[in-house]
């Protein structure tokens, strides 16, 4: 990946760093407040079934968590291991893809 | 102090070992008096560099108990823990013998990085005028100081782990001419620093600033061109 | 370089960074794969959050939410350090940092127990 590529990847790894920042708030007060009531499906189900806005939230969420993990992988990689190039690149493109449709299977298992 | 310093220096090119010396300690040694008495009185032999004596050429940085300084303006007392010294050369450097490394790596990245002024006007023009309270003089000033020293590069990890990375110097170099109203270098240069062998694989760890001779912070340099690459990526013009 | 030249706040700051990046990373696919899975059914959900009560469970639970908040405070650090045309506030940035992780630790863990 070229100059134009790396840069790209940089601006991307920060836009999502950007999303994150704000999701993993909320994340973490709905967090400490669903532990307060007591955890429970039925409580948590409630809130989101059916809920597109937390459907939303969710699905953004996976998509910039997964971008980020991968991104971060990827230059964890490069700098610790001689793993570079095309290959590697397309490794880490596919376990983030991988990674998404994971969060995507969740968060619509908690919206139907 | 202790009247004795006892010294190890580095012997040999990538594979040596520490010699040891006994070296007489006096009031307001640089560490740069101390390796020049041991070439002086004790080993003939030993390779080291400097010329200046007074923190202006760059040449005489060596790793000093652990650390990268410049040896000229070193004190023995505020760097020696028990009148021990442990000198070696330069990391992230190829050795060439004893204390002296081969420095050619670390100038070839500042032309890579278009370290060198290019002049946007004609001969015959005007003279440009700068404002010197302008946010891009300031920008410039702040990183103009830089002696050449190599001491960041030393301390920097990322040059440890990705060989290609152009270093703090030269980032810091070309964050400079970035800020000069007067240079014609504009896009080609900002290509040239921008991606994994440029700015954008810096770690923001620091140890350049904190170490820097010059109290210069390159790593805000760096962030300067991460930003100034960013929006050239945006507008399509990198 | 060695150890004790690296051993300066901004330093630790980037190991921290990195360290909670990577378990955070492996932990994703985990957390999202048990989720999904465990949410087909109320009754298998309900069992799942049992499963998340058992005390060695609870505390790999109390580290993840550290790990996460380290990991937000210190991205925001470096959000701040490269966009943001700060010098000499890196240290306190670092400090914070470090402060908010733990504050969001003792608070999940004062819920819990």
């Amino acid at each position: 990946m070229g100059a134009r590529g790396e840069t790209w990847l940089w601006i991307l790894q920060r836009a999502t760093a950007a999303v994150l920042a704000g999701a993993v708030l909320v994340h973490l007060a709905t967090l400490v407040y669903a532990v307060r009531q007591g955890l429970s499906a039925a409580a948590i189900l409630a809130r989101t079934e059916g809920n597109l806005a937390w459907l939303g939230f969710y699905l953004l969420f996976a998509t910039a968590a997964a971008l980020h993990a991968g991104i971060g992988l990827r230059t964890v990689l490069r700098e610790a291991t001689p793993w570079r190039g095309p290959s590697l690149d397309v490794a880490v493109l596919l376990l983030a893809f991988a990674i998404a449709a994971a969060g995507w299977r969740a968060a619509f298992g908690l919206f139907a | 102090m202790t009247a004795t310093l006892h010294v190890s220096v580095w012997r040999g090119g990538a594979v040596g070992s520490l010699a040891a010396y006994d070296v007489p300690a006096q009031d307001s040694q640089t560490v740069l008096d101390v390796v020049t008495y041991i070439q002086r009185h004790l080993e003939p032999t030993l390779s080291y560099r400097f010329a200046c004596r007074v923190g202006m050429c760059g040449s005489c940085a060596m790793t000093v108990n652990g650390v990268p300084r410049w040896t000229c303006r070193t004190h023995v007392r505020r760097v020696a823990s028990g009148g021990r010294l442990e000198l070696r050369p330069l990391e992230n450097l190829p050795v060439i013998k004893d204390l002296a490394v081969d420095m050619s790596d670390f100038f070839g990245k500042w032309s890579r990085a278009h370290g060198a002024f290019a002049p946007a006007a004609g001969l015959g023009e005007d003279f440009a005028r700068v404002a010197p309270e302008s946010p891009e003089r300031q920008a410039a000033s702040a990183g103009i100081e830089c002696i050449g020293c190599g001491v960041c590069y030393a301390a920097c990890d990322v040059v440890r782990w990705n060989p290609d990375f152009l270093g703090p110097a030269a980032l810091n170099r070309a964050w400079t001419l970035v800020n000069d109203c007067r240079d014609g270098d504009g896009a080609a240069r900002l290509r040239a620093v921008a991606g994994d062998a440029g700015c954008h694989a810096c770690h923001s760890q620091q140890s350049c600033a904190l170490y820097c001779p010059k109290q210069l912070d390159p790593t805000a340099a760096i962030a300067g061109l991460k930003r100034a690459t960013a929006k050239a990526a945006l507008w399509g013009k990198l | 370089m060695s150890w004790p030249a690296r051993n300066h706040p901004n330093y630790w700051a980037f190991l921290l960074h990195r360290v909670s990046g990577l378990l955070l990373a492996l932990f994703l696919p985990l957390h999202f794969w048990a989720l999904g899975t465990a949410i087909e059914g109320a009754a298998r959900f309900d069992g799942f959050l049992r499963w998340t009560s058992a005390p060695l469970v609870k505390l790999a639970e109390i580290g993840l939410v550290v790990l996460l908040a380290a990991h937000l405070t210190g991205g925001l650090r470096l959000l701040a350090i490269e966009f943001l045309a700060w010098r000499r506030w890196q240290k306190t940035a670092v400090a914070l940092s470090a402060g908010a992780s733990l504050a969001m630790g003792l608070v999940f863990l004062l819920n819990l127990f």
